[in-house]
């Protein structure tokens, strides 16, 4: 493994949990072992103690029963028959002069008050090559001879050796194992991982239709990847929008700017009759007015759908407000022999925005009025819904076929019929932005014939 | 008349100081908040125009400085669309008016002539507007055109007071829907032309001498021959 293949691997967060818990791991069969030693080592030095101490009773009770001969006799029976034993016997009189026993002398090492004395073993005594330490208890016989039991601890130092080493393999084995089952767990979570970074790269670098490829799995970074591959879609949908409306705009715009040009060409090619050229040059301005009119608009619908406008909402009464809109346009229909009727009802009182509800509502009349024929029939009524008000307009106009009442809301939609009736296509985006603002809804419905138009707003948005 | 433009933008200032000169105006521009405010306190100035987004002082600041030190001459706020509440806290920090780009020149020479008339007349508490032959007597609510009785709705009469106010002056369409409607929105037909010909038909129609008159790309304009 490179240099570099290390380092990534260190500045992985699996792989730096992982050795977190091969530590803590390691402490814990430190821990264990540590526990295991201190018990069972304990045990066994009690237990020896014990077998001496039983041993050593028994001995003076024989010498209390039978004397020194009797002791003797115990003493040779117990060496003959244990010669390779572990056991140690040793009498001495008064100045520890040997007098039976299966040790050359006595041995060297402080007797502790209770009697008991450590002691290494003569050479002659050591096995597979090694000196072991001896425990004896020492007993003082009539003050005329030492009795000395003891039995060498070699089992017990091998029984330690062993747990020593059991400790240490153990300890490695572990260390290995977790370190192993980390560097694995990590390249396998490294592994996937890089899979969403790779294609996250290939999304930042501009194709947007790609997709995080899951293991079919539904464990949490699988979930994490199907989140993001929804994230991507919803993205690659608004983006797609946008691009639409883009795309809309650039198209609906280059027609007024061509006209706009070719106008100005005619003004510098000049020779025109003077009348006519003031004519052109009005009707120049008016095209720019009509462009800056649409941006405008533009400008207010994106404005409004960032929802900033909301710190605006005051409580207004909407009976006020329709009234002043139909006096407002009540001469507009007259002049087109329509009838404007008015199913007039008391205050109602709704939190909003007075101008921009002003604006949706002219904008939806203005519509009505302008696509409904001369003599033709348009009302406004103002109705109570639980916990809202519903503003209906309907007129017998030519209405808007079903397949299409989705699309007029969008920008610059216009239907076939009256691309060549003055407007922008964006009226009724702006009103569908006003209305969603308000938290309230838009229905187009058919009046049989003509346009059934409803908003309903909360009372309080 | 001197017209103070405080506007970082170059290219806007440029158009506005040759269009506002070649209207017979006097311009001093300011491309920044403090050098804006500097001169609005050193000199007299008959309206300010100010852009909202300056860079070192932000218009709004400039404003309220102005008004701290008792300078009260008229200013209209220039902003781009898409500042929050721009309009409202553009009026309340002092601003007399205001004005969103984009705007057409013509709806902004309006409404600096519109600000100019209105510091004039502040404190002339006239009860009695007077244009050529046409007479309006806001006590009584009668409107008259040489001597005779004229019959106005009363958002006609609002919309007359108006253009009285304002004669001799170019009016918007915007400009009245602000003030005679008292909606700030942007009509998609020319609903108030509906209305101006309905007052046209009852003040100037029987009468040979036309007061109300259109200006074409612009709005209109009341004015008398005397």
């Amino acid at each position: 493994m490179s240099f570099v293949a290390n380092s990534k691997l260190f500045r992985n967060s699996i792989f730096r949990l992982s050795l977190l818990y091969t530590l803590l791991f390691a402490l814990s069969v430190v821990v264990l072992f540590g526990y295991i030693y201190w018990a069972t080592a304990g045990y066994m030095v009690r237990q020896t103690e014990a077998t001496i101490e039983a041993e050593t009773d028994g001995l003076v009770e024989h010498y209390r029963q039978s004397g020194l001969t009797g002791l003797y006799d115990v003493i040779r029976d117990r060496l003959s028959r244990e010669a390779t034993s572990q056991d140690i016997y040793l009498l001495t009189d008064k100045n520890f002069k040997p007098l039976l026993g299966n040790l050359d002398k006595w041995p060297q090492g402080e007797v502790s008050e209770t009697g008991w004395l450590m002691f290494r073993l003569p050479p002659d005594r050591s096995r597979d090559g090694e000196r072991y330490q001896a425990r004896a208890r020492v007993f003082l016989l009539q003050n005329r001879y030492y009795l000395l039991v003891g039995q060498d601890t070699h089992q017990l130092e091998k029984m330690q050796q062993l747990i020593r080493d059991a400790m240490i393999w153990g300890l490695l084995i572990t260390l290995l194992l977790a370190m192993g089952g980390g560097v694995m767990m990590s390249k396998a979570m490294m592994h996937r991982i890089e899979a969403i970074n790779n294609t996250c790269h290939r999304i930042i670098d501009g194709d947007l239709s790609q997709r995080i490829r899951t293991t079919g799995g539904d464990d949490d970074i699988d979930k994490l990847i199907q989140t993001l591959n929804r994230m991507l879609d919803q993205i690659e949908l608004l983006m797609q929008g946008i691009k639409q409306v883009t795309d809309n705009i650039a198209h609906d715009l280059r027609t007024p700017l061509s006209r706009l040009r070719r106008r100005l060409d005619m003004l510098r090619i000049g020779g025109l009759p003077d009348g006519e050229q003031e004519e052109l040059i009005d009707q120049t301005i008016a095209e720019a007015d009509g462009l800056l009119t649409a941006f405008k608009a533009l400008l207010r619908i994106s404005e409004i759908e960032a929802g900033s406008r909301r710190a605006n909402f005051a409580p207004l009464d909407v009976t006020a407000l329709l009234d002043d809109l139909i006096e407002l346009y009540e001469p507009l229909a007259q002049e087109k022999g329509q009838s404007l009727v008015w199913g007039k009802m008391p205050t109602r009182a709704l939190s909003g925005d007075r101008d921009l509800l002003f604006q949706a509502f002219s904008n939806i009349l203005d519509n009505a009025i302008k696509y409904t024929p001369d003599a033709g029939h348009i009302e406004l009524a103002l109705e109570d819904r639980q916990d809202a008000l519903e503003v209906i307009v309907r007129d017998n106009g030519p209405g808007i076929p079903q397949a299409l009442r989705e699309k007029v809301v969008e920008r610059f939609f216009r239907l076939e019929s009256n691309r060549s009736s003055p407007g922008n296509g964006l009226g009724l985006s702006l009103v569908a932005a006003i209305v969603k603002l308000h938290h309230g809804t838009l229905t187009l419905n058919d009046n049989h014939p003509g346009l059934l138009l409803r908003i309903q707003l909360p009372r309080q948005s | 008349m001197r017209v103070l433009l405080i506007e970082d933008d170059n290219d806007t200032a440029a158009y506005l100081v040759k269009g506002l000169g070649e209207s017979g105006y006097v311009v001093d521009h300011a491309a920044n908040g403090r050098d804006g405010l500097f001169l609005a306190l050193d000199q007299v100035y008959d309206v300010l125009v100010v852009d909202r987004m300056l860079p070192g002082m932000d218009g709004l600041a400039v404003i309220r400085s102005l008004r701290a030190a008792d300078n009260n001459t008229p200013v209209l706020i220039l902003s781009a669309l898409g500042e929050v509440d721009a309009r409202v806290s553009g009026l309340r920090a002092g601003g007399d008016d205001y004005l969103t780009k984009p705007f057409a020149f013509s709806e902004l020479l309006a409404r600096i002539e519109a600000l100019i008339r209105r510091a004039g007349s502040k404190d002339e508490q006239n009860t009695l507007l007077k244009v050529d032959d046409l007479e309006m007597d806001l006590l009584s609510r009668a409107v008259r055109r040489d001597g005779m009785a004229i019959d106005l709705q009363p958002r006609e009469f609002r919309l007359l007071e108006y253009l009285m106010r304002h004669s001799g002056q170019v009016v918007t369409r915007t400009m009245l829907l602000e003030n005679v409607w008292d909606y700030n929105f942007d009509p998609q037909t020319n609903v108030i032309d509906v209305h101006i010909s309905r007052l046209r038909g009852k003040i100037d129609k029987q009468f040979d001498r036309p007061l109300l008159h259109t200006v074409r790309g612009a709005g209109y304009v009341l004015r008398g021959e005397q």
